[in-house]
């Protein structure tokens, strides 16, 4: 008899309290999240000003500069600007490369973890964890020593017979994909296992009792349940890969740019152009609220089914 | 730095607890003065002392003006940064005669571009930028820029070039035997051709990690700065430092007066100070760069005072500074920059 009672006065008595609770909420996130993509979007539409800082008065400037070529010297019928349109291509598709890598290595490894016995599980996520108590750049300058002509990768398989002349990867592609890849992996194991760990292994079996074969039973029945925790997961490693710099510039040689070293130049160097970094931020955000208002969409159409 | 920064503390308190006379406060480089000299001026002149660091000028630039102007006495920046900020209005004037050491300074270093006379500044310390190649890779002549920019075969493929506008672009205008600011279509056109034409020989860009390449073998050859390759050799990479026919860069970190000071007459003595040849002497000691204070050779040690990175050949040409552009000139300069790493 009290129940009903007792909650109807405590929902009533939450409704009047929820705006001063969550009032820590939202000034966290004012002042955190919108305050800061306020301050940089009206940032891009300032003038330049001569080594750092702005002018207060609205210019376009910045995204003319993104879109439009007009030459070296400014003069030339304006063409639309391929460079920083490149750099963006160049950045995504390494980010979805890395996100791919990601992927192949890491639901296999969660699967593995998530089929072992119960108690044994929190170590092996433990040891995927380790690794990255060590600092980013540490980790990543570490992944520099290991890969260069003469480091032990190279030494080891010249050692071994298997090659004559040490094998170039450092300061190319493949290196800045090593890196992302070793950057992130976690990011992709942590919410994949989640999935698979709340997956019931009895629809497997009753798959398999009706005669489904095991890549039957992968696309129609284990796929979908995890689906969630492998889109997170991609999710989780793309985002930060679009705007590396590290692996770029250590492992990558740092000869193009990524959207991340184009951003970091315009506010770093005295030739800085803030309005420009802040357009490319807001350029390069767009297109992750786009990605992320997709997945929003797939997990809509995901909880309808 | 953070070693620097505890000491730093330890001494502004027992100076504090000496009840010293009067204050200094210093913006430097990280790791470009021992400690011990800065005790030694508190001592000397009973005043407290303290410093706070920086990594690069523009961050220095940055952080003065967006707000620490009137907190510090003293900064040392690099020479174009010296003329910048005398432009931003930055920068106090001093009369010679308020620093008694100032004959010292060795006389080629007082009518400078970026300081002409020398109302803001004093030297600190001076050093080069050219490049340096491993000598097991490559045995032929490196006394000319060609090496970074047209490469031999045994080089190419193997160079790290710095990643640092002013100064790839200084040498390669030199190279080009064009001036630095020019706003001349067709010298800039070279310059930005000739940049696309080098790119494929270079390995890497990298400034912090321009010595760690070359005593890896990461780099067969990369741009430098001089004490950094002296330091690179005495980490075992058979390398030599090259002052190329064309030029190369020279650069001088300097003392100046900030406009505001809080403790003016003391900044002013901290400067005489520098300029005694003992004190210099400790600064290059440390640096392992280049005073430029007359009388300092009996208190320098022999490795700095010998080392062939900080003696030129009789035969090298004189080093240039990295121009200061105009705004409009500037563009020009960025967008060959972004060219180049696009």
């Amino acid at each position: 008899m009290a129940g009903p009672a007792a909650s109807g006065s405590a929902g009533t008595g939450y409704r009047s309290i929820t705006g001063p609770l969550l009032l820590p909420t939202w000034v966290m996130i004012g002042i955190f999240l919108l305050l800061p993509v306020l301050l940089m979007t009206v940032y891009s539409f300032l003038t330049r000003e001569f080594r750092g800082g702005v002018d207060w008065t609205f210019s376009l400037a910045a995204y003319d500069r993104f879109l439009l070529n007009r030459g070296l010297f400014g003069d030339e019928p304006p063409v639309l600007e391929w460079t920083y349109i490149t750099i963006f291509w160049r950045s995504i598709w390494q980010a979805g490369l890395a996100t791919l890598i990601c992927l192949i290595v890491g639901f296999p490894t969660a699967w593995f973890i998530a089929t072992r016995p119960a108690h044994s599980r929190a170590l092996w996520l433990f040891m995927i964890t380790v690794p990255y108590w060590v600092n980013l750049l540490i980790r990543t300058v570490s992944l520099r020593f290991l890969l260069r002509d003469q480091g032990p990768l190279n030494d080891a398989l010249i050692g071994a017979g298997l090659l004559d002349s040490p094998l170039q990867i450092i300061n190319t592609n493949l290196a800045v994909q090593l890196g992302l890849f070793y950057s992130y992996l976690p990011f992709m194991v942590l919410p994949v296992y989640a999935a698979v760990e709340r997956y019931n292994f009895a629809l497997s079996e009753a798959a398999a009792d009706l005669y489904a074969s095991r890549w039957t039973t992968l696309r129609e029945i284990v796929l979908p349940v995890v689906r969630p925790g492998i889109i997170a997961g991609c999710i989780l490693v793309f985002v930060p890969s679009l705007g590396a710099f590290l692996a770029p510039d250590l492992l990558g040689g740092a000869k193009t740019y990524m959207i991340g070293s184009l951003i970091e130049e315009q506010f770093k160097g005295s030739q800085g152009n803030w309005p420009f970094g802040a357009a490319v931020s807001v350029i390069l955000m767009t297109l992750v609220l786009i990605v992320l208002m997709i997945y929003a969409r797939a997990q809509g159409r995901a909880g309808a089914h | 730095m953070h070693k620097i920064l505890t000491s730093v503390a330890l001494l502004a308190l027992t100076a504090g607890m000496a009840a010293a006379e009067g204050k200094l406060s210093i913006y430097n480089w990280f790791e470009y003065i021992p400690q011990e000299m800065l005790d030694k001026f508190a001592a000397e002149y009973d005043v407290e002392v303290t410093m706070d660091t920086f990594d690069s000028n523009e961050a220095m630039l940055a952080a003065l003006k967006a707000g620490k102007m009137g907190q510090y006495d003293l900064a040392v920046p690099t020479d174009y940064m010296v003329a910048i900020m005398a432009g931003e209005g930055l920068l106090d004037t001093f009369s010679h005669d308020e620093i008694p050491n100032f004959g010292n300074i060795d006389p080629k270093w007082i009518d400078v571009p970026f300081d002409p006379g020398r109302k803001h500044s004093i030297p600190y310390q001076w050093g080069t930028t050219s490049f340096s190649v491993n000598r097991d890779v490559y045995t032929g002549d490196i006394d000319t820029l060609a090496i970074l920019f047209d490469p031999p075969p045994e080089l190419s493929g193997k160079i790290n070039v710095l990643d640092s506008q002013g100064e790839v672009l200084a040498l390669a205008s030199l190279y080009l035997g064009i001036p630095q600011c020019s706003q001349d279509r067709e010298q800039l056109k070279a310059l930005n051709a000739m940049l696309q034409k080098a790119k494929p020989h270079w390995a890497s860009f990298g400034s912090d990690t321009a010595k760690d390449v070359l005593v890896s073998g990461d780099a067969a050859a990369g741009m430098i700065f001089n004490g950094f390759s002296a330091k690179a050799r005495a980490e075992g990479a058979n390398v030599e430092y090259a002052y190329p026919r064309e030029g190369f860069v020279a650069w001088m970190d300097n003392a100046v007066l900030l406009k505001d000071a809080p403790n003016r007459a003391n900044a002013l003595k901290f400067m005489n100070f520098l300029l005694q040849p003992e004190n210099a002497a400790a600064l290059t000691n440390y640096a392992a760069y280049t005073s430029a204070v007359i009388g300092v050779e009996p208190f320098l040690q022999d490795a700095i005072k010998n080392s062939p990175e900080n003696n030129p050949p009789v035969s090298a040409p004189q080093g240039t500074f990295v121009g200061v552009c105009d705004e409009a000139t500037q563009t020009l300069y960025d967008a060959i920059w972004t060219n180049l790493k696009k």
